[in-house]
């Protein structure tokens, strides 16, 4: 199916006329700009879509008028919608978030605290994820191969479809359960040395990694079952060299689009391990807000979380773009 | 990028999927036990309330916070009431509002994806590229925008979860639609000037509604958690209500005095959960709707085949490639399949062998055995299977690596993916030379650079640095064939080497084989259907049928075969003199299937001359006179040309192609 895409971006001339990555770096530019756009319009649009009238709802049915008054005004609630939207991009521009309702400190210093907390959090599930994902579904693949060790297989399909479907909360609190309410080994919540690391980010990472750890296994047979790994193997290379130099690169650039959807989940999923583990991140600040009905703080929070997001797929085009330099040309 | 919804299960045919086949899933161990666990788990939601309502309810002062007991298996809450039963009962309100958002998701999902059938080009490219940029969001932060605009609360969750779902559902619908709107009957249907909504409706939706259940089935197992999480969070379901995500988040608080609160609903949220999913996974794998296909059973294999082994063929004094009786042998749904029956032949030093036959004749299966390269569950047997006087069969691989690595060249047929698309060209040369000769990387690469230039490849320096993409199809067959000799071949095996080519390409990659042959002494195995090919480059050509050689004979022969099956494929070949608008003629009827072997002469259905001896008894393959070799009851009367008139009417069938 790539062989006349292929062929044609072949020729010298054509190749000249039309940059492959030059249209995928624009295109990528833009797509990016359009999904920021929307992010900034839609947290733009929390204050205005919630039913009621948000000040009153934050301040309380008792609330003197006048107070409300202010506070709308301070909000900028009472100009026109598009004068407030058009502040609000700028504001955006600029970091400037607005200030909490509650403590009334700026939203921008808030995320500033809360976000390490978080980031820390996602990034080593991440790398956890990965360092069991990849080894273990490689593994498995290389071992399972053309229908080899039947029970292997079922064993390794069981455990990683049961534990790709324990939610990370629920995980969360029977890790607690285990290793700080029975064994006492682990703190049960807060965030204060490495040891309560540890907990958090295995319930954050565990059942992306056993999800991941399925794909990669399913890529890899993919792969070795392929005409080029044959041809790796009609070299007489040893097995390893097979398996690590020709089949695992290419199972992991073919795992590397749902990874990439795990990993943007992974950055979601912070919000409920947060949570379960009284961590003082986002996650925390982000329920805590919508409960307080503190909104700049909630749009300030929704903004950050999907740019992350966005953050995430974009990294995982490009990596996927330099590791198979065919999807760049296939796009175009 | 056209992403499919991500994690959706799509149908790997377009083919309908056909009813009935529910009911055969129910019969999987896997599918009967997710089919009583998601059984279960409704029957509860149902009837829990009324069987534990009361006890749910009954407030104790003197039971607050206990921990298990005979009266109470998991506790009691701060009220003293009883948490077994809140579990229980909260199966009802969980359930309920999992499912009422999951009907939300469908109906807003199938609405937004049937968007480009039903708004035309414009509007639907719009919806389209909203729903790309949904997608890219992970659900749960979608649910939780939502859940801030829709309010804190049951009906707000309910709608933000439902909401949330539905740019995946809606990418799946139009995926599967988009499938089907392109159909000869919805197209029919639309010329015929059926409205579009009747069009969706009638035609479209009938034919994807059973991946939609089944994405369906899954995504409510999805809500499910999802609406535990935000009622954990404290977002969903309020007090005095209460679901298992609610009572998960009270139990946390007191995980210490007693998990019990904390573990019961837990447990509750995982089964269901997973009722749901294994539920949904089984289903679709029953109708054939998961990407990843089951391995083939493995069993052993039971001893050789009985079949006769007769003399080698006329090979040099000392062989290049020697093999006897060699067989292949898959393990199949009814039984071991045997694609190579004894084969025995050899090839001698700078000779050039053909070997002919229809596509599944075994021809390719016995390059691969012969090269060592049938991997498991396949199994190789042969009694004898030499290359350059050196037993393959003794030892591992790791015993004959360097052997093979220099002496031994594959060329396969598409060199398009038979190269490494993720690698230069040039690395991928060096690569088994640095590995069996011990080359540096700036050797290896020089090597690589020099045999680009003898495989005719211009600017050898440039293209060794360039990806096999950006080759053509003939440079990279060439740069195929350069990479076999990157040690001292003494044989090469060449797998259909032109038959993915462009027909301008063909010749030239064939000249090229031949020219190396003849320059360097090198032996030569080509594999093809195309007999005109063989009896061009090769000196002699073995006939493949069924598994088996049924001739060997000198390529210039050909013509004069002596087995009615070499016979008709000569008669396939077109000549110069036959009317170019005539249809291609064909051999009439079907190859034989390698699992359903006939017990006499294979060719026999197929056969003019086929007697009752010929589908009693399997001819033995047999030297002749000429230093031949055929396995037919009446080769003598086809050599004597008896049968003639017959053979040229069967053989010269001509048959439309479809
Ligand atoms: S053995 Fe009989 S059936 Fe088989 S090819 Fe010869 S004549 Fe035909």
């Amino acid at each position: 199916m790539t062989a006349t895409t292929a062929a044609t971006a072949g020729t010298p001339s054509r190749r000249m006329a039309d940059n492959p990555w030059l249209a995928f770096a624009v295109r990528r530019a833009g797509r990016l700009l359009v999904s920021l756009w929307v992010l900034v319009t839609a947290s733009f649009l929390i204050l205005h879509l919630i039913p009621g009238d948000p000040v009153r709802a934050a301040l309380g049915p008792t609330a003197p008028a006048s107070l409300v008054a202010a506070r709308r005004a301070s909000l900028g609630l009472d100009r026109p919608l598009w004068e407030q939207y058009l502040d609000y991009l700028q504001g955006v521009l600029t970091g400037d978030l607005g200030s909490s309702l509650g403590s009334s400190l700026p939203v921008s210093r808030i995320i500033g605290q809360r976000l390490p907390a978080t980031l820390e959090l996602a990034l080593l599930a991440f790398l956890v994820v990965v360092a069991l994902a990849v080894p273990i579904g490689a593994g498995m693949g290389v071992l399972t191969r053309g229908g080899r060790r039947r029970g292997g297989e079922l064993a390794f399909s069981s455990a990683s479809t049961v534990l790709g479907a324990v939610p990370d909360f629920v995980l969360g609190v029977g890790f607690v359960y285990v290793f700080s309410v029975t064994l006492g080994w682990l703190p049960v919540a807060g965030r204060t040395g490495p040891p309560s690391y540890v907990l958090p980010v295995l319930a954050l990472a565990i059942g992306p990694a056993a999800a991941l750890a399925r794909i990669v296994r399913v890529e890899m047979l993919t792969a070795l079952r392929s005409d080029h790994v044959r041809t790796a193997r009609a070299k007489r290379l040893p097995a390893w060299q097979v398996n690590l130099g020709h089949a695992l690169p290419h199972a992991l650039t073919a795992s590397i689009t749902l990874g990439g959807l795990l990993l943007s989940a992974l950055v979601a999923g912070t919000v409920l391990v947060e949570n379960v583990f009284s961590w003082p991140g986002l996650g925390s600040t982000i329920v805590s807000s919508i409960l307080e009905k503190d909104y700049p703080v909630v749009q300030g929070v929704v903004l950050v979380y999907g740019a992350g997001v966005l953050l995430v797929n974009l990294l995982v085009d490009v990596v996927l773009s330099l590791l198979d330099p065919r999807s760049v040309i296939r796009e175009s | 990028m056209t992403t499919v919804a991500p994690g959706a299960l799509v149908p790997l045919t377009d083919a309908p999927a056909a009813r009935g086949r529910w009911g055969s899933v129910l019969r999987t161990p896997v599918g009967i036990g997710a089919g009583v666990l998601l059984a279960a788990v409704l029957v509860l939601a149902v009837v829990a309330p009324f069987v534990w309502g009361d006890q749910a309810e009954a407030v104790d002062t003197d039971a607050i916070l206990q921990g298990s007991s005979a009266a109470h298996l998991v506790g009691t809450d701060n009220l003293g009431r009883d948490l077994f039963a809140r579990t229980m009962v909260a199966t009802g309100l969980s359930v309920r509002l999992a499912l009422t958002a999951t009907l939300l998701t469908v109906v807003l999902g199938m609405l937004l994806g049937a968007a480009p059938l039903l708004l035309g080009r414009r509007a639907g490219r719009l919806v389209t590229a909203g729903i790309d940029i949904a997608v890219a969001f992970p659900g749960l932060l979608l649910a939780l925008f939502f859940a801030i605009v829709f309010g804190v609360g049951a009906t707000g969750a309910v709608l933000a979860i439902g909401v949330a779902g539905a740019p995946v559902f809606a990418r799946l619908t139009s995926t599967l639609a988009a499938g089907v709107a392109s159909r000869d009957y919805v197209l029919a249907a639309r010329v015929a000037g059926v409205g579009r909504f009747r069009v969706l409706l009638r035609h479209v939706l009938p034919n994807i509604a059973e991946p939609l259940v089944v994405n369906a089935t899954i995504g409510a197992g999805g809500a499910l958690l999802a609406f535990a999480g935000l009622s954990f969070l404290g977002l969903g379901v309020q007090a005095p209500d209460y679901d298992w995500g609610r009572l998960l988040q009270d139990g946390l608080s007191g995980i210490y005095r007693h998990p019990e609160a904390a573990l019961a609903p837990g447990l509750a949220i995982v089964v269901a959960g997973l009722a749901f999913n294994l539920f949904g996974e089984a289903v679709a794998k029953g109708i054939g709707l998961t990407s990843a296909t089951g391995p083939v059973r493995r069993r052993r294999t039971t001893g050789a085949d009985e079949q006769p082994v007769t003399e080698r063929g006329p090979g040099a004094e000392q062989p290049v490639l020697d093999v006897e009786d060699l067989s292949v042998a898959f393990p199949g749904a009814h039984g071991t399949v045997r694609p190579v029956r004894g084969v025995t032949f050899s090839v001698g030093r700078g000779e050039a062998v053909g070997v002919v036959g229809e596509s599944g004749s075994g021809k390719s299966l016995t390059a691969l055995a012969v090269a060592r390269l049938v991997e498991a569950p396949g199994e190789v047997t042969a009694a004898r299977l030499d290359f350059r006087g050196t037993d393959l069969r003794a030892g591992g691989e790791r015993a004959h690596r360097r052997l093979l690595g220099t002496g031994f060249a594959m060329v396969f047929q598409d060199p398009m993916t038979s190269l490494n698309p993720t690698r230069r060209i040039g690395s991928q040369l060096a690569e088994g030379a640095r590995r069996h000769q011990g080359l540096s990387r700036a050797a290896g690469l020089a090597r690589a650079v020099d045999r680009l230039r003898s495989v005719r490849v211009p600017e050898p320096e440039r293209r060794a640095r360039q990806y096999p993409h950006e080759f053509s199809g003939g440079m990279r067959q060439r740069a195929m064939i350069g990479m076999g000799l990157m040690g001292e071949p003494a044989l090469i095996v060449a797998d259909e080497p032109t038959t993915a080519l462009d027909v301008t390409v063909q010749r030239s990659v064939l000249d090229l084989l031949a020219a190396i042959r003849r320059s360097d002494d090198v032996a030569l195995l080509l594999i093809s259907h195309d007999v005109a090919v063989v009896r061009e480059v090769c000196d002699r050509v073995l006939v493949m049928y069924a598994g088996r050689i049924v001739e060997d004979l000198p390529a210039d022969r050909l013509a004069a075969g002596r087995h009615p099956y070499t016979r008709a494929l000569v008669a396939t070949v077109p000549d110069m003199a036959v009317d170019l608008d005539a249809p291609l003629p064909v051999i009439p009827g079907r190859p034989v299937d390698p699992s359903a072997q006939p017990p006499g002469c294979a060719y026999a259905a197929r056969c003019p001359l086929a007697s009752d001896r010929c589908r009693a008894e399997d001819p033995p393959l047999v030297a002749d006179a000429d230093g031949g070799r055929v396995a037919c009851w009446h080769a003598d009367e086809v050599a004597a040309g008896a049968a003639d008139g017959e053979l040229a009417a069967a053989g010269a069938a001509r048959e439309e192609v479809a």
